[in-house]
């Protein structure tokens, strides 16, 4: 658990590690999606090879797309490249990090899509049975009447009647499978060699200490966005709470109290009544307050708690049975 | 338990992040109801299309719907635009945008089943095996006997595994009917995933400015009804309070803040005593079974009104006296004529 904390804490506390994090995630979700989906050759052969390259090609857009969309650089790049000039000069060789960067971990998904179906090969054997010549194979079924076009197309799916009893469904199975295994492996090494040439090559080209520079500012851009937002919730917050104190306390009347005779002992109130008499803001009656929720829908209050330093007082006024003012704070 | 005690913090501290758990709550609900669903084809030409389509079709609609009625936004929603105008301008930018967010969350649901739906196949086979050409899967000499009807009513068989006798036939339609299917599905998927990407990544070319002026007032409406409620109930808790503190006083009769008083000048330090204190002042003034009794019975049969008294200067019981002054209909007042007279005079020979 407390390696789970420092591993989820280690992810959040920079803005690239949980482009990262993400990114995995996205790939990993590729995956199990190939897992789930239940890939169906129609096995005619006009339309094998439009299945099977619209499954290839397809959802890695799909999963581009995604990439690209829960990418929160995606934002900052746009915000960033958009803006006006203003007070603060704009960097193009930021914006140009920013857009490598989100094009780099967009682009992992599907990637894996792709080599997890060349390695998997059922798409090959789905898009090229027709193109296999079919006598470099032994039994092939020919009392069907069909063509053998229509044979060959037949190749990927296993439950088909004439395959039964022949091997040969599954030497051409085989034969497609290693063909697209090596394509696969092939594209796998193609990347992992770009990779290592360009992270082994790249210093001798870049500045390294512009690239110091163009990372700090823009996770620092990152970082601005997301205290500014943080800020906002907060100020709402507080601008909500001041806005309906005040809605409260407008709702005070002044107080009229009378006195069979002049006070002689006085008593200090409890400190509990004196924090509930706060919490009231002086509604106290049923009618101020049904008056108050009538108002709260009717009218909302404007949108300026530059009273609140100065909000008015409720005053008292000391009346004796006769109606004699004693003392009034008016 | 830790675990998820932070990560429900966190959802709730955040009102948006709390709308997102739900909305993907609502997705994995859609797709673990479709798996869990038995779908069941009738194989009837005249039923089959309404079948499978209204498959597609109406449970979509149905998430939807619950999107709309789980989000709390839709009733801040409906209140920004019915309220009257008052002191406030209503601005119309941040009803679209409101009405926007809760529709971009409603929808994915709906989706989730759509694409899991064309992914499957079997709603698509239901509703088209009619319209298949079974000449393109082989050559089938029983079919050119029949009339059109029973033709129709043996493609309409189809999707039947125990009603439909060859095999053959009925794998080879199904699967071509799944291929088209699934390349519905994944056309649908990359045409919402398009678009919510037009929208997201290409928005900020447009209406930053006043997008972040949107987001902020549309939260704070979102806030200030909160707000609202929180400061309603604090002040209901403290009104509660103060009203039944009152009602126990003037229930009891007794002068027990002129005791505190008397006894408060001696100053003592004593802890015991404090406590002692402390223990008398919760009571009270309630010492007997009849008192008690009273005050059960009067708080059924007769509540105090809704108003407060304002103790504001002293320790006397003028607070009762104060009933009169307040003006408002008390019916606290006319109940408890007799009672208030009484102690009236109390008061008057204690003071004497």
């Amino acid at each position: 658990m407390e390696r789970l904390k420092l591993v989820l804490q280690y992810f959040q506390s920079n803005s690239e590690s949980i482009s990262n994090g993400i990114c995995i995630i996205l790939a990993l979700v590729s995956v199990k999606l190939y897992t789930s989906f239940d890939f169906n050759c129609p096995c005619l052969p006009q339309y094998n090879k439009l299945y099977s390259l619209g499954v290839m090609i397809v959802p890695p857009i799909i999963l581009f797309f995604l990439g690209v969309l829960v990418n929160r650089h995606t934002g900052v790049m746009m915000d960033e490249w958009m803006r006006p000039t203003g007070n603060r000069s704009k960097n193009p060789a930021v914006v140009k990090y920013l857009f490598s960067a989100m094009l780099q971990r967009a682009l992992l998904a599907p990637m894996v899509w792709i080599l997890v179906t060349l390695l998997d090969g059922k798409i090959f054997i789905c898009a090229f049975s027709v193109s296999v010549d079919p006598g470099l194979f032994s039994g092939l079924p020919n009392n069907t009447g069909l063509d053998v076009i229509k044979i060959m197309a037949k190749v990927p799916c296993k439950e088909d009647v004439i395959f039964r009893n022949s091997s040969f469904r599954k030497a051409v199975s085989r034969y497609v499978r290693c063909y697209s295994q090596a394509v696969g492996w092939s594209i796998l090494l193609f990347l992992i060699v770009l990779g290592a040439l360009g992270r082994l090559i790249k210093p001798c080209f870049d500045d390294h200490a512009t690239f110091l520079q163009t990372r700090y500012w823009s996770n620092y851009l990152d970082v601005e966005q997301k205290l500014f937002d943080e800020t906002c919730v907060l100020h709402a917050r507080d601008f909500a709470r001041k806005c309906v104190v005040l809605f409260f306390e407008d709702m005070r009347e002044d107080t009229v109290l009378r006195l069979p005779h002049p006070p002689f002992i006085t008593n200090s109130r409890e400190k509990w009544e004196d924090e509930e008499e706060e919490r009231l803001h002086g509604i106290s009656k049923q009618e101020q307050l049904d008056q108050l929720l009538c108002k709260w829908y009717y009218s909302k209050p404007e949108l300026d708690v530059t009273r609140i330093a100065h909000r008015p007082r409720s005053c008292v006024t000391w009346e004796d049975r006769d109606g004699k003012t004693l003392y009034s704070d008016v | 338990m830790d675990k998820f005690r932070m990560m429900f913090q966190f959802l709730q501290s955040n009102q948006e992040s709390f709308m997102n758990g739900i909305c993907g709550i609502m997705a994995l609900a859609s797709a673990q109801m479709y798996s869990a669903f038995e779908f069941s084809c009738p194989c009837m030409p005249e039923y089959n299309y309404t079948y499978g389509i209204g498959l597609l079709i109406i449970p979509p609609i149905w998430f939807f719907l619950l999107g709309f009625v789980l989000n709390n936004n839709v009733s801040v929603l409906a209140e920004e635009w019915k309220r009257p105008t008052g002191k406030r301008r209503k601005d119309p930018t941040i009803l679209r945008y409101m009405f926007c967010s809760i529709t971009q969350r409603s929808l994915i649901a709906p989706a989730v089943w759509v694409s899991v739906t064309l992914m499957d196949g079997k709603s698509f086979l239901c509703a088209f095996s009619v319209n298949l050409d079974i000449d393109k899967f082989g050559n089938y000499s029983f079919v050119k006997d029949m009339s059109e009807t029973e033709k129709i009513k043996l493609l309409a068989r189809i999707p039947c595994k125990d009603l439909f006798e060859h095999q053959e036939i009925r794998v080879a339609a199904s699967r071509y009917i799944k291929c088209i299917s699934q390349a519905c599905g994944w056309m649908f998927l990359l045409m919402m995933t398009f678009t919510a990407f037009l929208i997201r990544a290409i928005r900020p070319c447009f209406t930053q400015a006043a997008f972040l002026k949107t987001k902020y007032w549309s939260h704070y409406i979102d806030i200030e009804r909160k707000m609202f409620d929180e400061t309603c109930k604090e002040h209901a808790k403290s009104f509660a309070k103060v009203c039944i503190h009152q009602y126990f006083e003037n229930i009891s009769g007794e002068m027990h803040n002129f005791h505190r008083h008397r006894s408060s000048k001696d100053e003592s330090d004593d802890e015991d005593e404090d406590k002692k204190k402390s223990d008398e002042e919760k009571l009270l003034g309630i010492r007997a079974q009849d008192d008690m009794n009273k005050v059960l019975w009067n708080w059924h049969t007769c509540k105090p009104a809704l108003a407060l008294r304002k103790d504001q200067i002293d320790g006397e019981n003028n607070g009762r006296l104060n009933g009169e002054a307040n003006g408002a209909a008390n019916g606290f007042v006319k109940g408890h004529t007799h009672n208030v007279e009484k102690k009236e005079w109390a008061v008057y020979y204690s003071k004497v």
